[in-house]
Formats: C-alpha cells, sequence, structure tokens
C-alpha cells in the first residue's frame, strides 16, 4: 500500500468507528428516554402501553394506605384535575408526604393502576419537583382556558429555597 | 464591617483583574516588558485581595453575623464551627467566591511555578487567567454577592441543609474546584500558545504537570462525591447518572484525554491541534458544569439558585469564553502544524484511538445531559434519560479502550508491529481471559458482564506487570532493587493510574454482580438475612443531636452465629428546616459493605428497613484514589522538579532522546 491509501484506510477506519459508535449512542437513547405525564395526560389515555414513563403531582391528602406487609403503598397523584392511583413497594424518600408534589417512574397496568417502581426524593420541604410543579400549573391553566401555560415552581422560595 | 471589607475586596480584586487580563498580552503582543512585567504581582495582588474577601465571609460565618443575607440562609447558631465554616461553599453565591477564590490560587501558584518560562508566555497565561477572574468577579459583584446585608438581621439563620452537613461535604467541593479551575492553566497555556504562535514540545511539557494536577483533584473530588452520595444520600447508590455527577464526569473525561494527548506532545511533538483543542474542550466543559450546577436548570440536590439574571449571565459568559477560544483556535491552530506522521499501529494511534473514544464517550454523557434541558427550554415536552442508556453505552466504549490501555505502553512510537506485540502479550492474555471465565464459576454466578469486567481489570494489571518487566530490562542497575528506583517517577505515575483503574473495574463489576439489597418490615426482635450476614433488630430509640433530634435503630449483625458488628442507623429530624433525613449506618470492609438505613416507622416499634450487602465496593472509590496517586507520582517526576529549579528547559536534549528509546 502506498502512504496516500494508507492514509485513507485509516481516516475510513476512523469514520466507521466514529460512526458505529455514533449509532449505538443514537440507539441506546433512544430507546432509554423516559416521557413525563401529567395525571390528565393519564386520564386523557395519552401514556405509551407497556413501556415507563414518568408522573407527577401532588399527593392527595388523606390517599396514602400502607398494606400489611408495611411495605406496599398506595397513593393518589393528582394535578387538581385528574387522579391517578398509584402502588409502589418499597422505602418512600423522606419528605414524601401527602399533600407535597412527588414524581414516579413506572407502567400503567390494564386496571388504570400506575406501578411505580421509583418514587423520586425530593431534598427540601419547600421544594417542588419542576414536573409536579408543571403537572399543576398545566391543570390549571387548562381550567382557566389557557392554551400556555407558565410553569411556576410554587412554594419554592428563590435563593434561600432550594439546594 | 467586616463584609463589607469582604465586599470592597472583591471590587479591588476586579479592577487589578482587569488590568492583569489586558496589559500583559498587550505587552507581550508589543514586546514590551515592562508591561509584561505586571502579570506577575497583578496576580499575587488579586489573590491577596480574594482571599480577603474568603476571611471576611469565613468571619461572617464564625461569628454568626445573620445581618448578612447569605450566612442567614445557611447557617444556624447551635450548627457547630466547623459546618458553619463549611456553609461558606454550602450555597451559590459562597460555592461562587471559593471557585473565584481557587482561581487566584492557581493563579499564585503559576507565578511561583513558572520561572522556566519565556516573559511572554507567562504574562500571556497569566492575562488569560486575569480575564477568566474577571468573569467570575463581574458575576458576583452585580448578581449573586455573598455579602450582601439583610436588614433587619434575621434572629438566627436558616440553617444549611441537613444533607451537606456531614464532613464529605466539607471537602467534596473544595477538591472538585480545584480540578475544575485547575484546567483553566491548561487552558491558559493552550490560549497563550495560539496568541504566541509558539506551540512545541516544551509547551507540552510546561502545561502537563498542572494538567496532571488539575486531574487528580478531579478524581479524587468526583470520588468524594461519589462517595458521599453513598452514604448519606440513603439509597446505596455510588453514582446515579444525574446531571450534576455528569456536569462532573464530562471535564474529567476530557481531562483524561487531555493528559494522554498532552504526552504525545511532550515526547513526540504530535497531536499538537488536538491537544490544544482538548485543553479548551476540559476547561469549557468545567465552564459548562459550572453552568449546569449553579443556573438552577437541573432538578437536584445541587441547583441552588433559580434567578434567570444568574442563568443568563453564565450563559453569556460560556458563550463568550467558549466562542472566544474557538474562534481564536480556528484562526491560529492552522498555523501550528501538524508535527510527525505515525503509522496506525503505533503508541500514538493508540493514544489517538482512546482519545477519541474518551471524547465519544463525553459526547454522549453530554447528549444524555442536555438533551432534555433543550427540549424542556422548547417547551417540547419533558423527558429524562435514565441510567440505562449511559450503562449501555459505556460498557461497549469503555472496553476497546481499556484493551488498548494494556497495548498502549507496550507498543513503539511511530511504528509498532502487531505480530511482535501479539508474542508480548500472549500470556497476559492468557491468563486474563482463563482468570475471568473462571474466577465468577468458582464465586458462584456467571454472567457475560461479570467476565467482561473481570477481564478488563486482570486485563490491566497483567498488562502492566509485563509492561513493567519489559522496562526493568532495560535500566541500568545491578539489583533488581536499584533497577526499579531507576524506573522514572512518571512511569511508575501511569502503571499505577492505570492499575488504579483496574481496581475501580473490580468494584463496579462486583458490585453490580453480586450486591443483594432487600426492603425488609422488621419487628423489634426481627431477623433478616442477607448474603451470609443475619440483622436482627432491637428496637428503635430516641436520641437528641445538636441541631436535631433522632430516632437510632439497633441492629445485630452475626454471621455463622458470630457477631460482626453492631450498626446504628437514624432518622434524623432538623426542626429549623424541618427536614427528615435518612442517615445510614455502614460497616464497611476490604471485601464487602454491610448498609442499613432506616425507612418509616410502622406500627408497635416496628420499622420499614432497608439492607444492603455490597460486596468490594470501597474497590471503587480506593481505585479513584489509586488513579490520583498515579497523577501525583506523575507529577513528582525528576524532570519537573528540575525544571522548577532551573531557569533552563527540563532536561538536556541528549538525555530526552536516549529516554525516549528507552520509552
Amino acid at each position: 500500500m502506498k502512504p496516500r491509501h494508507k492514509r485513507f484506510a485509516f481516516i475510513g477506519l476512523g469514520l466507521l468507528v466514529l460512526g458505529v459508535a455514533t449509532v449505538l449512542i443514537l440507539n441506546a437513547f433512544q430507546s432509554n428516554l423516559v416521557f413525563f405525564f401529567t395525571p390528565s395526560q393519564v386520564a386523557d389515555g395519552e401514556v405509551p402501553q407497556g413501556r415507563s414513563f414518568r408522573i407527577g403531582g401532588m399527593i392527595e391528602d388523606g390517599s396514602l394506605v400502607r398494606e400489611n406487609d408495611g411495605l406496599t403503598v398506595r397513593f393518589i397523584v393528582t394535578d387538581t384535575a385528574k387522579r391517578v392511583p398509584v402502588t409502589y413497594k418499597g422505602i418512600l424518600p423522606d419528605l414524601f408526604k401527602e399533600g407535597k408534589g412527588a414524581v414516579a417512574q413506572g407502567k400503567l397496568n390494564a386496571d388504570g393502576t400506575f406501578v411505580a417502581s421509583e418514587v423520586l426524593a425530593k431534598h427540601d420541604e419547600n421544594y417542588m419537583p419542576p414536573e409536579a410543579a408543571e403537572a399543576l400549573a398545566k391543570a390549571k391553566a387548562s381550567g382557566a382556558q389557557q392554551s400556555k401555560s407558565l410553569v411556576v415552581p410554587q412554594g419554592r422560595q428563590g435563593r434561600e429555597g432550594s439546594l | 464591617m467586616i463584609p463589607e471589607i469582604g465586599h470592597f475586596a472583591l471590587i479591588l480584586a476586579l479592577c487589578v483583574a482587569v488590568v492583569q487580563g489586558i496589559l500583559p498580552i498587550y505587552g507581550a503582543a508589543v514586546g514590551n516588558s515592562a508591561l509584561m512585567a505586571v502579570a506577575k504581582p497583578a496576580a499575587r495582588g488579586q489573590f491577596l485581595l480574594v482571599l480577603t474577601a474568603f476571611c471576611c465571609l469565613g468571619y461572617a460565618f464564625a461569628e454568626k453575623d445573620f445581618s448578612v443575607l447569605y450566612v442567614a440562609a445557611t447557617s444556624n447558631s447551635p450548627a457547630s464551627l466547623h459546618y458553619r465554616l463549611a456553609a461558606i461553599w454550602g450555597a451559590h453565591e459562597g460555592s461562587l467566591l471559593l471557585w473565584t477564590f481557587i482561581l487566584t490560587v492557581w493563579m499564585f501558584a503559576v507565578t511561583l511555578f513558572s520561572a522556566h518560562l519565556p516573559d511572554a508566555t507567562r504574562s500571556r497565561i497569566l492575562g488569560v487567567m486575569g480575564l477568566v477572574s474577571v468573569g467570575f468577579l463581574l458575576f458576583m459583584l452585580t448578581v449573586s454577592n455573598p455579602f450582601e446585608r439583610l436588614i433587619p438581621a434575621a434572629p438566627d439563620g436558616r440553617d444549611l441543609n441537613p444533607l451537606l452537613q456531614d464532613p464529605g461535604m466539607v471537602i467534596h467541593p473544595p477538591m472538585l474546584y480545584m480540578g475544575y479551575v485547575g484546567f483553566s492553566v491548561a487552558f491558559a497555556f493552550a490560549i497563550a500558545a495560539l496568541l504566541g504562535g509558539n506551540l512545541d514540545a516544551a509547551w507540552a511539557r510546561w502545561s502537563r504537570p498542572w494538567t496532571t494536577v488539575a486531574w487528580c483533584f478531579l478524581t479524587v473530588g468526583i470520588a468524594m462525591g461519589s462517595g458521599w452520595a453513598y452514604y448519606e444520600l440513603g439509597w446505596g447508590g455510588w453514582w446515579f447518572w444525574d446531571p450534576v455527577e455528569n456536569a462532573s464526569f464530562m471535564p474529567w473525561l476530557a481531562g483524561t484525554a487531555l493528559v494522554h494527548s498532552l504526552a504525545v506532545t511532550d515526547k513526540r511533538g504530535g497531536f499538537k491541534v488536538w491537544t490544544v483543542l482538548l485543553a479548551i474542550m476540559a476547561f469549557s466543559l468545567s465552564l459548562l458544569g459550572t453552568f449546569l450546577v449553579r443556573s438552577g436548570v437541573l432538578t437536584s440536590v445541587h441547583a441552588f439558585a433559580t434567578d434567570p439574571k444568574r442563568g443568563l449571565f453564565i450563559l453569556a459568559f460560556l458563550a463568550i469564553v467558549i466562542g472566544g477560544s474557538l474562534a481564536l483556535y480556528a484562526w491560529r491552530a492552522p498555523r501550528v502544524g501538524l508535527g510527525g506522521g505515525f503509522a496506525m499501529v503505533s503508541r500514538e494511534g493508540m493514544l489517538l484511538a482512546n482519545n477519541v473514544l474518551l471524547i465519544a464517550a463525553m459526547g454522549s454523557v453530554l447528549l444524555g445531559t442536555l438533551y432534555p434541558l433543550f427540549l424542556d427550554a422548547l417547551d417540547l415536552g419533558k423527558i429524562s434519560v435514565g441510567p440505562p442508556y449511559f450503562d449501555s453505552v459505556f460498557v461497549p466504549l469503555m472496553t476497546p479502550a481499556i484493551f488498548l490501555m494494556g497495548i498502549g505502553p507496550l507498543a513503539q512510537w511511530k511504528k509498532a508491529s502487531l505480530p511482535d506485540l501479539a508474542k508480548r502479550l500472549r500470556w497476559a492474555f492468557g491468563v486474563s481471559v482463563i482468570t475471568a471465565l473462571a474466577l465468577p464459576v468458582v464465586m458462584g454466578n456467571w454472567t457475560p458482564l461479570l467476565s467482561l469486567g473481570l477481564l478488563l481489570a486482570i486485563w490491566i494489571v497483567t498488562t502492566a506487570i509485563v509492561t513493567l518487566r519489559e522496562r526493568l530490562a532495560h535500566v541500568s542497575g545491578n539489583t533488581l532493587l536499584e533497577r526499579l528506583a531507576s524506573v522514572p517517577r512518571s512511569y511508575w505515575g501511569m502503571l499505577v493510574a492505570h492499575c488504579g483503574i483496574a481496581v475501580f473495574i473490580v468494584g463496579v463489576t462486583m458490585v453490580k454482580g453480586f450486591e443483594t439489597e432487600k426492603d425488609v418490615r422488621m419487628n423489634v426482635g426481627e431477623t433478616a438475612t442477607i448474603g451470609d450476614y443475619t440483622f436482627r433488630f432491637d428496637g428503635a430509640q430516641d436520641v437528641v443531636g445538636p441541631n436535631y433530634t433522632a430516632a437510632r435503630g439497633i441492629f445485630h449483625v452475626s454471621r455463622d452465629g458470630r457477631e460482626t458488628t453492631v450498626l446504628y442507623p437514624e432518622k434524623r429530624r432538623y426542626p429549623v428546616q424541618n427536614q427528615v433525613m435518612t442517615e445510614a449506618a455502614i460497616d464497611p470492609g476490604l471485601l464487602r459493605d454491610l448498609y442499613v438505613s432506616l425507612g418509616e416507622p410502622l406500627d408497635d416499634g416496628a420499622w420499614s428497613v432497608r439492607l444492603y450487602h455490597k460486596p468490594f465496593v470501597d474497590w471503587i472509590w480506593g481505585g479513584c484514589f489509586i488513579m490520583a496517586l498515579g497523577g501525583v507520582l506523575a507529577v513528582s517526576d525528576r524532570r519537573y522538579r528540575i525544571a522548577w529549579r532551573r531557569q533552563e528547559p527540563a532536561v538536556p536534549a541528549s538525555t530526552r532522546t536516549a529516554r525516549r528509546k528507552v520509552a
């Protein structure tokens, strides 16, 4: 091989490796995206079947029920417009409380219950996960016949608020 | 009064930084040595001014001066002195002050260890660092002043987030920032070289130790952050692919690539343009990390501020630094030249391949971190990218990189022969494959990933042994000890750092392959078994801490009927912020960690409890510290020590060529 051919082979191989890496990365990316839905969207049937996604909103007051095994809990996530029943088996984050915001990841089962594999931790009582805040804001906005909603993280107090 | 002195010191520092950013660079361009001479005193003056500001803020915390807004927001009178001082960097404003302070520390270090540099180069380096400092000081003085007053003063503070009241949190941010900001030196070297147009092997030799030191700090900083998450968050995980973690990991990947590419520029004069680009990239990613973490765009424990002005400022600053340096790069890089050619199978070729893989990995992290933010910003919906994405990308990208890591140090520069390499490495390869296949079977749980992980780890160690043996055959000395001593420290550094990766991989592989986790409801006196260990729950009692009250569980752990240890996990309530926190109890060990954390109280004194058995988990952090140790060894190499003492370029040319032959 002439040096020039060698060089071409070199560059070609490099591009090939880079191409394979890109395809690999994008493929993995595509299949691991987790989408976020509000309880209203869940009620309207906009959510994917058999695929994991996230929901967020408020935990309805008085909805938290613990089963006898001490680990399985049932609660209702609401955006004030619609309600979604959720079950979760495991230990809840420290700041999980009724009347506060939460985000859960999991799948919807056949009878419309959201089976959470993960309930996301918050780290500050004043802090509302942005997803949960958005769900509430959206429901509010659609109630007021507005098409677009502004995301207002409720209860978040600027610089002192959240870490 | 004291806070005003601090504020004033920052304003003065900004003035000095402007002077330092303009005069020396201009002086270097026109060859005016009087202007260039401004750089050194200006950098030292700026260091003293920012140090003053830093001490003033520290004083405000120590004296519980709650008339300072930042102090009132992040500390509280019952908190002990060290946590009040650590609160300096417990939130947004103070951590920026820490950033700037560390930048001036690096500047000061440059003025101390740059006697061997040409005047023009040194003034340009300090000038560029001065410009970076202008950006940060301006940011603090305009939109995030840590000395802002709160009038009337608060009777008591809001307290630091309990999660951050931890020894790990005291050291983690300064370490991480030493790394982040340390890349500013490599960046300043690169920009100085582009400005001056003298990008040669000497330049690489000067900038190498700085980069390595920054890389060491970053490695340790990330490891400490990961360790903190492990024992403090109570979830038993050590890496969550959280955007904040990614923000620190991206500069690390770019920095690792930079360390290796600098080696080629130093030894062979190659990769010049690429090295400069990597230096720009590493520092830009450090800035991006700061932006991601500090602007509050991330949903995370670290997202301090939600003020859009700040976000805009950092974004503009980021655009100027990255855009400006890339424009300069595009303009000047073609003049730099390409350096010597090399064959595909050569040490350069393998280092290049490793560089490309590291950067591809960095790109995949960048994609996973920024894409959700873009979608959100454009109002196209909310998504998140979870750990499975990063896991499935990293294994195939890092496997070839680590395979090459074993071969690279054995390959000749310029052109190596594959059959020859295969012959030299066949034993290492055979041993690795057989052990990797057999070991999991012996341990009773064979999975492909387990074998792959062990294969890579053993491959690194066995090839390191082969490399060292061949190296020893080439150095002079009668006894083995003498010959070991005459291997240069930078070479030891490389071997040690690579073995650190091996230790790290063993940790990750074993934890993933053999860990057991159990969430259980435990009544008083009840037992639960995971691994070979039996945990007996003996109830929880109330305890009172300095600024919290807690329920403390008592767990007797035994193995084969003999008691191993007693663990006391706690559920703490911090009344000031009305925050509940899980304090896990861990029994660490070389071969396994036992980990207990309390969930919630149930009826009759029962608790829901999380139990973990984590084999080899401490190897993960141990590996990181070994990597950093390798970096320290490399920097303590003789040639740098000589360079710092002498005005002349480090090593005479003849010895260098001699060394190159051996290498």
